[in-house]
């Protein structure tokens, strides 16, 4: 089991949370909301919770509960730019569908 | 596929749930706008990777242009390109004409005075103009954001009266933008710091842009700005370090201003500011200029240029000095000094802002974004994507607000430098017996007297119960809210009934004449404590006429004799010639006298009416 990141996520990474100061990671995780099923949540980490793991990949803490990365599993987090717009995407092999906009989705 | 952003823990919006927030500094000669994503406040850049929008805007028969466009059309066309709106926003054309500024539009003016311009589309107003930059930043931020954008924060100078900052809110309206708020750049800039989360002081803003200058002076306390007092000159900024090297070189040249064209003029201008700013790195520059009149070089040092622009930037020494006077604030409290603007980067202003205050200014963020930036913190939070530690902004109203009274007075309800949003209330009452309505005149100014201070607006209440004088309780409520905004109310207290008015003056003031206003109220203290206590007493001495007046046809002939009568009218004939006079002593004595004689007459009335009332009861009853 494993997720991994591109050199362009690991780079704004490691800037943002450089910026913030604070935090030891950053939380990749699922929930069971939105149009489609689930939702991808992207925070940062100040404090590790019971049935955390943690996979250190480019010098970096990614942070996943259990029940997530049965989801999340093989998921490489990459940040693309899309004419001005620039932001984190998820590949994630699991997902079967997306809602229209991608927020949310079913595996 | 959506693009994310990386939340603070625990607060990942559901989908569909981020409020896309902005923060838009509409700067004189620049605009820019940014958000905060993943935690950080940057600058959104537009499709040629620019984070600037020049603040122009052409308007040409077939398309408006704007940014660099615009600019790059401004020699060709200078009529109908609009450079530095900002400077029109909210002014008559009588403001204007008044600068003794040459520009190169074709000026007219809106049904309400206000300036507007003469364009091959038709006439357009400053607020149309600047509602152009701000539709071309709300689309690079809807572009960039991929969404509608769901409010925004818009910076405007600290000195902007209510007139500016309305058609500031106006113009963003017209542009299709929810203003979250406006706030002060100044305070904007302390936030793009961080100076929230650090020590606890005074800090010191130091804010020359293109085409203005504003100093504040805030004083962090417990996470909470308190803007202590601001300073300025809305007509002082970088634009006037060009125009003074386009001076230099027309002299240099050997030229007359009558010689030139208007795109000469714009050409002089465009070449003045690039020499600005390779002087900045370079000790001398070589300007080369292509005028109608033919082509010319001249040679521009550091030094040269430095000693061209130091009574301008001593100008904002002055009033940066002026600013901590009235915080009550000593150059040893400052904490930090926050430099804001393009022109901070000149050398000179740098080093003799330093000197100053004898600290190193804050100068990490370009000059030119960190206003933008802070702006797009508080919009986030405004917005609801922060929901713990929330600022709060307190800003400062530049000149005290009040209404008239009887005699001509101004009785103050808010005084300057109260912090906003504030609410003051105050209790009036009718001069007259049987008086049904009311004028409520509002006014800003530190003078005593009406015609010294400036009228805002005026509005009656009417269907004020018939009562004696003096019975009738009205209330007038001033609210000022945190955008700056005047809204006035009064209200009858026994009957409810209540007008209002919001106040959008028809045109500006000045910063001179801000500083003017609160200066001559000052060296008139002493000549305005004697209007008032005149116009006081005056207003006394018609009272008591006025009540004897009624008193007397009622019951004047029941109750006094007929010499008594004579004495009394002609006492009070007497205070109504001294009272037209301009000693207030004399028109007090006067009163005095009148009182002393009509003495017995108020006392047989006070029988006659408990009499009156008590006829016909038993003791017990009473």
């Amino acid at each position: 089991m494993a997720v991994t990141m591109t050199d362009a996520a690991a780079e704004r990474v490691s800037a943002f949370l450089a910026n913030r100061g604070k935090g030891v990671g950053l939380r990749l995780g699922v929930r069971t909301t939105g149009c489609s099923g689930l939702a991808y949540v992207l925070e940062f980490v100040d404090d590790l919770e019971d049935g955390d793991e943690v996979f250190e990949t480019r010098g970096l803490k990614i942070i996943i509960d259990g029940k997530s990365l049965v989801y999340l599993n093989g998921t490489e987090l990459d940040f693309v730019k899309e004419g001005l717009n620039e932001g984190f995407q998820f590949n994630n092999p699991n997902v079967k569908d997306e809602c229209g906009c991608g927020e949310s989705f079913t595996v | 596929m959506a693009l994310l952003q990386i939340a603070e823990p625990g607060q990942s919006a559901a989908p569909h749930q981020k409020k896309l927030a902005i923060g838009i500094d509409l700067g004189t000669t620049h605009s820019l706008v940014a958000t905060v994503r993943s935690g950080q406040s940057e600058t959104l850049l537009d499709s040629h990777g620019r984070a600037i929008l020049p603040s122009v805007v052409g308007y040409q028969t077939e398309q408006v242009l704007t940014g660099y466009d615009a600019l790059a059309n401004s020699e060709q066309d200078p009529a109908n390109t609009i450079v530095s709106v900002k400077r029109f926003m909210g002014r008559s054309l009588a403001d204007v004409k008044a600068r003794a500024q040459s520009f190169p539009y074709n000026f007219t003016t809106t049904d309400n005075g206000l300036v507007a311009f003469n364009t091959p589309r038709g006439k357009v107003n400053a607020i149309e103009v600047s509602a152009e930059l701000l539709s071309q930043l709300k689309q690079r931020a809807q572009s960039a954001l991929s969404g509608d954008i769901d409010g925004a924060v818009i910076t405007v100078p600290a000195y902007f009266d209510d007139a500016q900052r309305q058609a500031t809110k106006d113009a963003a309206e017209l542009a299709g933008l929810n203003v979250l708020r406006l706030i002060n750049e100044p305070t904007a800039a302390a936030l793009a710091y961080g100076l929230d989360s650090g020590d606890e002081g005074v800090i010191v803003v130091y804010d020359l842009g293109g085409g203005t200058f504003d100093v504040s002076v805030l004083r962090l306390q417990k996470g909470i700005f308190e803007v202590l007092a601001t300073g300025g000159d809305s007509v002082l900024g970088g634009d006037d370090f060009d125009q003074l090297l386009v001076a230099d070189f027309i002299r240099g040249a050997g030229l007359t201003t009558a010689q030139l064209s208007s795109s000469d003029v714009r050409h002089l201008a465009n070449v003045a500011r690039q020499t600005k700013e390779q002087l900045s790195d370079a000790a001398s520059v070589v300007a080369e200029l292509m005028l109608s009149t033919g082509k010319y070089q001249i040679d521009v040092s550091r030094q040269h240029f430095e000693s061209l622009i130091d009574s301008l930037v001593r100008k904002t020494l002055r009033a940066s000095k002026r600013a901590l006077k009235d915080a009550g604030i000593n150059l040893d409290e400052i904490l930090q000094v926050v430099m804001v603007g393009g022109s901070t980067r000149v050398p000179k202003v740098r080093a003799d802002v330093a000197e100053l205050f004898g600290k190193q200014p804050l100068t990490t963020i370009d000059p030119d974004q960190v206003v933008a930036l802070g702006a797009a913190i508080q919009a986030d939070v405004l917005v609801g994507n922060k929901s713990a530690d929330d600022m709060l902004l307190l800003d400062v109203i530049p000149l005290s607000l009040g209404l008239e009274t009887m005699g001509g007075l101004v009785e103050k309800v808010i005084p300057r430098n109260s912090t906003i949003p504030i609410a003051k209330a105050q209790e009036f009452t009718t001069f007259k017996d049987g008086q049904t309505a009311m004028m409520i005149h509002v006014l800003q100014g530190e003078r005593e007297l009406v015609d010294d201070c400036r009228s805002l607006a005026r509005f009656t209440l009417t269907d004020i119960p018939p009562l004696a004088a003096g019975a009738a309780h009205i209330r007038v409520t001033f609210q000022v809210d945190a955008d700056g905004l005047l809204s006035v109310s009064a209200m009858e207290k026994s009957t409810g009934v209540s007008a209002s008015i919001d106040v959008k003056p028809s045109y500006g003031l000045s910063e001179d004449e801000i500083t003017h206003m609160i200066k001559s109220s000052i060296t008139h203290a002493e000549q305005d404590m004697g209007a008032r206590m005149l116009a006081e007493q005056r207003v006394e001495a018609d009272r008591v006429l006025e009540a004897l007046i009624v008193a007397l046809a009622a019951d004047g002939d029941k109750l006094l004799s007929c010499s008594e009568r004579e004495a009394l009218e002609a006492g009070m004939l007497e205070l109504k010639q001294i009272a037209d006079g301009d000693d207030d002593k004399a028109i007090e004595q006067a009163i005095e006298q009148v009182n002393q004689l009509s003495e017995q007459f108020a006392a047989r009335r006070m029988d006659l009416s408990i009499r009156t009332a008590l006829a016909g009861h038993k003791v017990d009853e009473v």
